[in-house]
């Protein structure tokens, strides 16, 4: 067997391993690398304009095909503008393999030109990470890498490889199935967990199954087996932000969202239950809101790979270490073995109806003003029957989209949860439509979020992605607006979105088509010109200015707290709970 | 507005690690990035091969967040295992110091003498000075420490805590 550079092994690697795109942008350290790639000719390069993109677009490719994400930029100024992605990635434990160059072994520690300590500063930001100083390990470090970033929880794993290390020789052959010695992940329940889970399930009176992006992370099958799950028991679901999509919206049994700007339903149903089921989802804040006033008369079970997030924020009568597919196919077996009948939920049923009916996300709209509701429902009416992917940036855009474009199917959901990553949305439609070609890909932004990586619209146009972005254009930060109305008074500390971009004329400018939306009789025509345009269209809708996010749990309140609307909204707070994010 | 604390107690875990670079980082990192507090870390290689190593970390923590810590630490790619020693049971817990006194006449005989009943050995002497070494739990130790000052403390060196659980089966 001959030897080869580190660099053409990264490269075979990465083939080996199936890899069809990688996302990143060139500089000295990674010079052999691209070149490496020039020269194979294997796997298709997209490059960004700025490394952020590159990670956000590999999430975005993770989460809408389940294959990992793949990321390649420079040493200094390349990894450590990758670090806010590769930090998303692990908070919403997507898989995601990030390649840095770095400076020659020998230079390293000197402060050489674009050196950075990339392994010391993503060793907290990503799932496992490595400095392959050595081209005989590169390979197998490679393949473990990509092992860790897609098993068990799944998550981002940096690699960092000296340029003298992609230059030097060695020797590489395809490993066989990797059997690591630490990092066994249990995929499998135990078998006494999850009788005793069928067991509290059928005893339910007031049974809720809290759902989350684990259950996506787990497959389209485990979306599959939650049907039969809710099937079998009757029971009500309600789904994080993460986990949209992975129970149709349309279901009788769908609550909607939970949570911070969840529906009315959803969190009296959580507060009044008797048992949570929680499947993938990690109890984090924004779900729970108050802790010592969440779902207080239930007894809990928590369905996760992980177990550290086990009695992590909430005690559980009953922990499920396992993948949420894997465990709900268990729980139906175990459950139709023992012909277990379903149980009479109508009294459950028949309170939750009374919830609804308040209809949460009820709203009215103007004749002057398109409200923001209205036009993601309008986008969801024009384009729902075509199965969209959409993404979000961060903000009151975003909590709109969950809550009122309705999601039938998994992977079809992309933003940023537990980060709440501005510029997130363009990215990640770059990355979702790369790995979908046919699929029709939404970005619902915010006049502000969009602006944080705007250059995108280049990579959009090079590629000829024919994505769309619709702008909720309300000239505020909506969110930090809405928070300063509720804490602080309405006064409105930097949060007026001043000297915006004419968006339709930047649109044309990046060779985009630009469409500006104003009014109510313009909504369904200008969504129309938009997905007529077979190429990437950015349409500016001009929303209501001051409309708010409602529901909303004001944080540190409990679920019972819940402000419906704008005229529940008091401007003042308590510094107890004006600490709290 | 005030910042609540809940009540703590002192644990000792033991953590058997692959003896990769950065291992030792990635634990005391994992500590400061979740607030956790460490009161005494030791590492070295316990394997012929050098391959793996033992950690002993004491840190303080109510019993939800050890379990937590616990967690984090087993969830590590390259951490073999965790075991709280404290929850486990009988252990043995040491740690050696090497404590250095300098002084004249009296202080000197009194340092000897004292050094005698905590079973400190000399390791070191000149007409002025002694270093002991001593071995033993902490308190055994900050007592021995203690006294030293009396009788011309200059400098301590400490290991931190190593611990082992009693018994045959490994921890």
């Amino acid at each position: 067997m001959t030897e080869r550079s580190g660099a053409d092994i990264l490269v075979e690697a990465l083939c080996d391993l199936g890899v069809e795109v990688v996302f990143g942008y060139p500089g000295g350290a990674v010079l052999p690398i691209y070149d490496a790639m020039f020269r194979s000719g294997r796997i298709r390069h997209i490059l960004v304009r700025h490394e952020q993109a590159a990670t956000h677009a590999a999430e975005g490719y993770a989460r809408s095909t389940g294959k990992p994400g793949v990321v390649l930029v420079t040493s200094g100024p390349g990894a450590t503008n990758a670090v806010t992605g590769i930090t998303d990635a692990l908070l919403d434990s997507i898989p995601m393999v990030v390649i840095t160059g770095q400076v020659p072994t020998a230079l390293i520690g000197t402060d050489a030109f674009q050196e950075a300590d990339t392994v010391g500063i993503t060793r907290h930001c990503t799932k496992h990470n490595y400095l392959v100083k050595d081209p005989a390990l590169l390979g197998a470090t490679i393949h473990e890498a990509f092992h860790i970033a897609t098993s068990g929880r799944p998550g981002p794993v940096v690699v960092d490889i000296p340029k003298d290390v992609q230059v030097a020789t060695a020797r590489y052959s395809k490993p066989g199935p990797i059997q690591h010695k630490t990092y066994r992940p249990q995929v499998k329940a135990d078998r006494s967990a999850i009788e005793v889970a069928v067991e509290m399930l059928a005893a339910a009176d007031r049974p809720i199954l809290y759902t989350g992006g684990g259950i996506i992370n787990s497959g389209p099958a485990a979306s599959q087996l939650l049907a039969e799950l809710q099937r079998i028991t009757g029971a009500p679901v309600t789904s994080t932000l993460m986990g949209l999509g992975c129970f149709p919206a349309s279901h009788d049994a769908f609550l909607g969202m939970l949570g911070m700007h969840g529906t009315f339903e959803a969190n009296m149903a959580m507060n009044q239950a008797d048992l949570v089921v929680a499947i993938g989802a990690r109890f984090d804040d924004r779900v729970t809101g108050r802790l010592d006033a969440f779902s207080p008369h239930s007894r809990k079970i928590h369905i996760d790979i992980d177990r550290s997030s086990v009695n992590k924020n909430v005690r559980v009568d009953l922990a499920v270490i396992a993948d949420a597919g894997h465990a709900m196919e268990d729980m139906v077996r175990v459950w139709k073995s023992r012909q277990l009948p379903r149980n009479d939920l109508s009294d459950w049923w028949q309170r939750i109806a009374g919830w609804r009916a308040k209809d949460s996300l009820g709203f009215h709209d103007q004749p002057t003003e398109i409200m923001p509701q209205r036009a993601v429902r309008a986008l969801w009416e024009a384009t729902h029957a075509r199965n969209p992917i959409i993404t979000t940036e961060v903000g009151q855009h975003q909590m709109w989209a969950a809550q009122h474009f309705g999601f039938e199917k998994p992977n079809k959901w992309l933003t940023s949860g537990g980060l709440g990553t501005m510029g997130y949305g363009l990215p990640a439609a770059i990355g979702a439509q790369l790995g979908n070609p046919n699929a029709l890909v939404i970005d619902i932004a915010g006049e502000a979020s969009i602006q944080m990586n705007i250059q995108e619209l280049a990579t959009a146009t090079q590629y000829r992605l024919p994505i769309k972005v619709f702008i909720l254009n309300n000239e505020y930060m909506g969110m930090v607006r809405q928070w300063q109305e509720l804490t602080y008074e309405s006064r409105y500390a930097e949060s007026y979105s001043d000297s915006l971009p004419d968006f339709v004329r930047l649109a044309e400018a990046y060779g985009w088509k630009g469409i500006r939306i104003e009014t109510m009789d313009q909504l369904d025509g200008g969504i129309a010109d938009m997905l007529a345009h077979d190429g990437p269209v950015m349409v500016d809708c001009r929303v209501s200015k001051l409309t708010n996010c409602f529901p909303m749990i004001p944080s540190g309140a409990a679920h019972t707290d819940m402000i419906l609307q704008a005229n529940e909204v008091s401007g003042t707070m308590d510094d107890e709970a004006r600490a709290l994010v | 507005m005030h910042i609540r604390e809940e009540t703590a107690t002192r644990h000792t875990l033991a953590v058997v690690v692959d003896n990769e670079p950065g291992i030792l980082a990635r634990i005391a990192g994992l500590f400061t990035a979740r607030g956790y507090n460490i009161e005494s870390l030791t590492v070295s290689e316990v394997t012929e091969d050098k391959a793996v190593s033992r950690i002993t970390i004491v840190t303080s923590a109510s019993a939800h967040v050890m379990e937590q810590i616990i967690a984090q630490l087993d969830r590590l790619v390259p951490v073999h295992r965790v075991t709280d020693l404290t929850v486990q049971g009988a252990h043995v817990e040491r740690e050696l110091a090497l404590v250095k006194v300098a002084g004249a006449g009296d202080h000197r005989i009194e340092a000897l003498r004292l050094a005698d009943v905590y079973r400190a050995r000399v390791v070191d002497a000149t007409t002025a000075s002694f270093v002991f070494e001593v071995t033993g739990g902490r308190e055994k130790i900050d007592t021995f420490v203690t006294l030293m000052a009396e009788v011309g403390l200059v400098e301590v060196a400490r290991t931190g805590i190593v611990a082992i659980a009693r018994g045959r089966e490994a921890a």
